[in-house]
């Protein structure tokens, strides 16, 4: 069975991100980006599961700008088979993406579909969902522990209340958690052999997407600035504190 | 009038709070009607109606829909959908497994965790992890949203009356089957409605130290217990404590962060708390910077004796 992978190119998790003055975005010039890290933890349980025998390929897929490429380089060189860049300068919501990795999905016919449960630049946790929602398949969000038997899954999912487990029919959909896996880093030799993987350009127009925004965005701003507060002296004075506050 | 749908959150017998955020968001776009789908779930219909600003209550009570899977769940909203004009949930992990199923359907672009309902179809949410404040509007005819708790009152549980009418159940997707859950047993409250919460951090070194540290504090203080993601990666405690971008977001009364340096994604999960009260070692971590009250100290000296002294 083949595993189709979803993986975004976004700001490096380290990075700060800051607002641009004209208020129209994150200011992303300059600014060291990277694999998403919950994607990072969908390449590697696809990986894993290949490794396993369970899967036979591993397809990463990006939709994004043209340097989405060394992104998706990134997952090659952890040891994805191949690659497809559905390249676009535009702005791609959840929605659109979903729909494009639809039209992958009914040419590819994979038997697993993980992404990273969201992105951590738009924060939005719809991807996963949706493309569940068009495929008409089960999913498996918020992944724990993952584990395929015949022609069903079991996933172990994060919750509030602790974790919950269900079993879905295959082909499904999995969302990655944190705590799914820890993902590998590419060697250099890996990272040289990826650069011979097949890696196909594609756009949105070749799914037959209209990957127009739903969403208008009138303004991205700061949010408010919280002010650091007094150090006190020792835990008498923080007790006096909390005195004050009417606890203890 | 826009007639909203907002999912209530249940247990199988009583409304959780977050249901409550999300009426109060429902209520800024227009007529709320409660939304309970379960299985025997008469009691939280009953319950739904009480909560203020609700003014009608559909139940949708079947066992297909126990444990509120998204496989059978979804359609049932994208098929009432066509009479109402915006789906409502709580950004709970079920708000969030839905409600994005729900918006494919009906091909709709979900705005997630809305912070504010700046106009009819216009919202904020936060990005990067909450980094950056969107402004964003809907140019889609139905609005499907889900509500951040911490950024809305919560309305009246009760003083409503509102009828109770049910709806006719669809069939069983056959796409997925519940198999159980481990769900902690609460002896203290629940993170996201706590007034008071402890959270700890890497520091506390392991499961044994993390206990033995932090709860006889949150005893003290009748506080929840959170945690920092670096503390239940290394297994100190379960997943459902993260406080974060990823884990759960609150905004307490006051939040005593120990032993946690302050990462921007545990900052995003919890700088909205009233009081931020940090204890750390190194003056110069990032926490301090948010704390209103700051501790430089030896946690295992200082939370000890702030416990013996309070």
């Amino acid at each position: 069975m083949k595993a189709l992978v979803t993986v975004k190119r976004v700001i490096d998790y380290n990075v700060k991100p800051r607002v641009k003055a004209d208020c129209t975005g994150v200011d992303l010039a300059n600014v060291k980006m990277s694999m998403n890290p919950f994607d990072e933890i969908a390449v590697e349980e696809a990986l894993r599961l290949r490794e396993k025998g369970v899967v036979t390929e591993v397809v990463v897929v990006s939709v994004g700008p043209a340097k989405a490429a060394e992104t998706l380089r990134t997952a090659l060189a952890m040891g994805a088979d191949r690659a497809i860049l559905v390249s676009t300068d535009d702005v791609v919501e959840p929605l659109a993406v979903a729909k494009i990795v639809k039209a992958i999905a009914d040419e590819e016919a994979p038997g697993l579909i993980i992404t990273g449960k969201q992105a951590i630049d738009d924060d939005s946790n719809q991807t996963g969902q949706m493309i569940a929602a068009l495929l008409g398949r089960g999913q498996g969000t918020f992944a724990n522990e993952i584990s395929v038997e015949g022609d069903s899954v079991t996933v172990k999912r994060e919750v509030d209340g602790g974790l919950e487990t269900v079993k879905l029919a295959l082909p499904a959909v999995i969302t990655a958690d944190l705590r799914l896996n820890e993902p590998r880093y590419a060697s250099l030799p890996n990272i040289m052999k990826a650069k011979s993987k097949p890696l196909a350009t594609k756009t949105p127009a070749d799914y037959g997407v209209d990957t127009t925004p739903r969403l208008k965005t009138l303004k991205v701003g700061e949010p408010p600035v919280r002010q650091a507060g007094i150090k006190v002296a020792d835990v008498d004075a923080l007790v006096a504190k909390l005195k004050e506050m009417g606890v203890a | 009038m826009t007639k909203v749908l907002v999912w209530v959150e249940h247990d199988g017998s009583a409304v959780k709070d977050a249901t409550l955020s999300a009426v109060t968001a429902g209520a800024q776009l227009g007529d709320v009607i409660a939304l309970v789908v379960g299985s025997d779930v008469g009691g939280v219909a009953t319950a739904a109606g009480q909560i203020a600003g609700v003014s009608k209550v559909l139940v949708a009570d079947d066992a297909i829909y126990a444990n509120a899977l998204a496989e059978n769940v979804a359609p049932l909203i994208a098929g009432l959908l066509a009479e109402y004009d915006a789906f409502v949930a709580p950004a709970t992990t079920t708000g969030k497994n839905v409600a994005p199923r729900v918006a494919a359907l009906v091909d709709v672009a979900q705005v997630s965790d809305i912070l504010s309902v700046e106009g009819p179809k216009t919202f904020t949410r936060p990005i990067y992890a909450g980094n950056a404040i969107a402004t964003v509007e809907s140019t889609d005819a139905k609005l499907v949203i889900t509500v951040r708790g911490t950024a809305f009152a919560k309305a009246e549980a009760t003083g409503g009356s509102a009828s109770v009418e049910p709806v006719a159940a669809g069939a069983d997707a056959g796409l997925s089957t519940y198999v159980g859950a481990e769900i902690a047993k609460l002896e203290r409250p629940e993170l996201t409605s706590a007034k008071i919460i402890v959270s700890g951090g890497r520091a506390l070194k392991d499961a044994d130290t993390f206990a033995s540290t932090i709860t006889p504090l949150a005893d003290k203080l009748g506080a929840a217990i959170g945690a920092s993601r670096a503390a239940v990666d290394a297994g100190y405690v379960p997943n459902d404590y993260q406080v974060g971008q990823t884990g759960k977001i609150v905004a307490p009364e006051i939040y005593i962060a120990v032993g946690i340096s302050g990462a921007i994604q545990h900052l995003a999960g919890m700088k909205d708390s009233k009081t931020i009260i940090a204890i750390n070692k190194d003056e110069d971590a990032p926490i301090f910077q948010v704390a209103d009250l700051g501790l430089v100290a030896d946690l295992f000296v200082a939370v000890p004796e702030l416990v013996g002294k309070l």
